[in-house]
C-alpha cells in the first residue's frame, strides 16, 4: 500500500494544479513560486519547519488565504476567478484544522448536517442519514447527540473529519490534525486518516507524523521559507534526501 | 402658593414611571435593531462599511447625549417637522443606543475565535448562514450580560428627556418640586424609584456575567 500505483482512487486526472503561486502577507513573502500538481487519489504529505508556509499553501487551495500571483485550479475550476467558482471549490474541498474548530453550540450531529443542508440543499432527514454514515465511518456514532465540549480531543478531531466528509468532498486538506492532541489520542485520528487514504480519498496532509507519511503517502513534500525545496515518494525522500535543508530537518524530527 | 407633598404628589411621580419605562423600551428596541446593523457593519468584509459605522459610533460616543437630544428635537422643528418631546427623545436615544450597543456587540462578534469563521467558510457556508447559524448564536451568549448592563444606563439616560420637556419621572419630579418646594424629599424619592428600577437589572447582569463567563463550551 506504499506504492503510488496501488492508490485505489488514482485515475491520473488532475485534481489540484498550482502554478507559480505567490503569496505575501504585507511585505512578507510567504509562498514563492509554488508549483504543485495533485492527481485524483493521490496522497500528499507536506512537512517543513514552523513558519515555512505549509498552512498558507493549503489554505490558498480553498481560498481561506488569497494568493496574489500565479494560478490555482481545483478539479478544473480556477480559485479566485469568480465567487461562483469559489463556492464550488469550497464545497468540494474538505478541511481539517489543528484546533478542530467544531461549532461548540451545536451537537455533533448538527455540526455534520449544517453544511450539507445549507450548502447542498439536502433535506434534514437525508442529511442526518449521511451524517450518521460518516460518524460510523470515524467510529463515533454513539456521540451524535453530544456537544463537542463533552468529547475528548481525539473524538473531536474525528467529528471534524466526519463533518468535512459529509460534504462528500473530492479533496481533503489536513493542517497538522494531530498536533493539538494528547499522545494517546494521535493514533485514533491517524487510523481514521489511513483508512480514508486506503479508500482512495485525494489528500494533502500537513503533518510531522513520518510514520503516517511512510505508510500512506504517494509523495512527501518538504517546504522551507515559503518554497517547495524537495519532494519525492517516501522511500527515496526519507532514504536519500538530496537537499541539505531537508537532511537537517529530517535529522531533527526523526532522531528523537 | 406652596402645596404639601401628599400621597397625590407621590402617585403623580409613580405614574410618570410608565413614561420612563415606555421611553426606555422604545429606545432599547430601536437601539437594538440599529445596534445589530452597526455591529454587522463594523465587522463587515467591506472597508468602507466598517469605516462608515466607525464614524457613526465616534460621533455618538464622542458627544453628550443631551446635545444629541437637543439636535434631534430642535433640528426637526427647525426643518418644519414638528416632533413632540417623546418622539424626539425616542429618536435621540435610539440613535445613541445603536452606537453603544453596536460597539458592545461588535466586541462580542469579534470575540468568537477565528477558527469558527474559518471552519464555516471552508465548509462553503455563505455570510448570512455563517452569521445566523455559527457566529451570532455564540456571540449572543457573551452579549447578554453587557446588554443588560447597557439597559441600566439607558433607563437612567431617559432622565435627560426631561430637558426637552418630556414628562417622565425626572420631569415629574421637577414639577412636583416646583409646587411643593421640597427638593430633597422629592428628588430623593425620584432617585429611589430609579434605584428600584435599575438595581434588579444590575444584579441580573452580574448574575448573567457569572453564568456565561464560566461556561467553556
Ligand atoms: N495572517 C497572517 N498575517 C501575517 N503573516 C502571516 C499570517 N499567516 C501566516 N503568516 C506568516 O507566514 C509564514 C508562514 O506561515 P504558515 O503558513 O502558518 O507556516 P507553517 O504552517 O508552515 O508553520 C509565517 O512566518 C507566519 O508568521
Ligand atoms: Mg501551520
Amino acid at each position: 500500500m506504499t506504492s503510488p500505483s496501488t492508490a485505489p482512487g488514482a485515475t491520473g486526472a488532475v485534481m489540484i494544479r498550482m502554478e507559480k503561486v505567490e503569496k505575501w502577507y504585507g511585505t512578507y513573502h510567504a509562498l514563492q513560486d509554488i508549483n504543485l500538481t495533485v492527481t485524483s487519489g493521490e496522497r500528499i504529505v507536506i512537512c517543513g519547519p514552523s513558519g515555512s508556509g505549509k498552512s498558507t499553501l493549503i489554505r490558498c487551495i480553498n481560498a481561506l488565504e488569497h494568493h496574489q500571483g500565479g494560478r490555482i485550479e481545483v478539479d478544473g475550476t480556477e480559485v479566485g476567478a469568480s465567487s461562483k467558482g469559489l463556492d464550488k471549490v469550497r464545497a468540494e474541498v474538505g478541511m481539517v484544522f489543528q484546533s478542530f474548530n467544531l461549532f461548540p453550540h451545536l451537537t455533533v450531529l448538527q455540526n455534520c448536517t449544517l453544511a450539507p443542508r445549507k450548502v447542498r440543499g439536502i433535506a434534514p432527514k437525508e442529511a442526518e442519514a449521511i451524517a450518521m454514515k460518516y460518524l460510523e465511518r470515524v467510529r463515533i456514532p454513539e456521540q451524535a447527540n453530544k456537544y463537542p465540549g463533552q468529547l475528548s480531543g481525539g473524538q473531536q478531531q474525528r467529528v471534524a473529519i466526519a463533518r468535512a466528509l459529509c460534504m462528500t468532498p473530492k479533496v481533503m486538506l489536513f493542517d497538522e490534525p494531530t498536533s493539538a492532541l494528547d499522545p494517546e489520542m494521535v493514533k485514533e485520528v491517524l487510523d481514521t486518516m489511513i483508512s480514508l487514504a486506503q479508500d482512495g480519498m485525494t489528500m494533502i496532509c500537513v503533518t510531522h507524523e513520518m510514520g503516517f507519511a511512510r505508510q500512506v503517502a504517494d509523495r512527501v513534500i518538504f517546504m522551507d521559507k515559503g518554497e517547495i525545496v524537495e519532494q519525492g515518494p517516501p522511500e527515496t525522500f526519507f532514504a536519500n534526501p538530496t537537499n541539505e535543508r531537508t537532511r537537517t530537518f529530517l535529522g531533527q524530527i526523526l532522531h528523537h | 402658593m406652596i402645596r404639601q407633598f401628599t400621597s397625590a404628589e407621590f402617585m403623580f411621580l409613580l405614574m410618570a414611571v410608565r413614561w420612563t419605562l415606555l421611553l426606555s423600551a422604545i429606545a432599547f428596541v430601536g437601539g437594538a435593531l440599529g445596534g445589530v446593523l452597526v455591529a454587522l457593519a463594523r465587522t463587515a468584509p467591506y472597508a468602507w462599511l466598517r469605516a462608515t459605522a466607525g464614524t457613526y459610533i465616534q460621533i455618538f460616543q464622542g458627544t453628550p447625549l443631551l446635545m444629541q437630544l437637543f439636535l434631534v428635537f430642535f433640528g426637526a422643528n427647525l426643518f418644519g417637522a414638528a416632533v413632540d418631546p417623546l418622539t424626539a427623545a425616542a429618536i435621540g436615544l435610539t440613535l445613541n443606543g445603536a452606537a453603544f450597543l453596536g460597539e458592545i456587540w461588535r466586541g462580542c462578534i469579534q470575540a468568537i475565535p477565528k477558527g469558527q469563521w474559518e471552519a464555516s467558510t471552508a465548509l462553503g457556508l455563505h455570510y448570512v448562514t455563517r452569521m445566523k447559524e455559527i457566529i451570532l448564536p455564540q456571540a449572543a451568549k457573551i452579549a447578554v450580560a453587557p446588554t443588560v448592563g447597557f439597559l441600566v444606563l439607558l433607563v437612567k439616560s431617559t432622565s435627560l428627556a426631561s430637558i426637552i420637556g418630556f414628562v417622565e419621572l425626572t420631569r415629574a419630579g421637577q414639577i412636583v418640586n416646583n409646587a411643593t418646594f421640597r427638593p430633597f424629599l422629592v428628588f430623593g424619592i425620584v432617585a429611589a424609584i430609579y434605584f428600584v428600577l435599575c438595581w434588579p437589572l444590575s444584579l441580573y447582569s452580574r448574575h448573567l456575567e457569572k453564568k456565561f463567563g464560566t461556561v467553556s463550551r
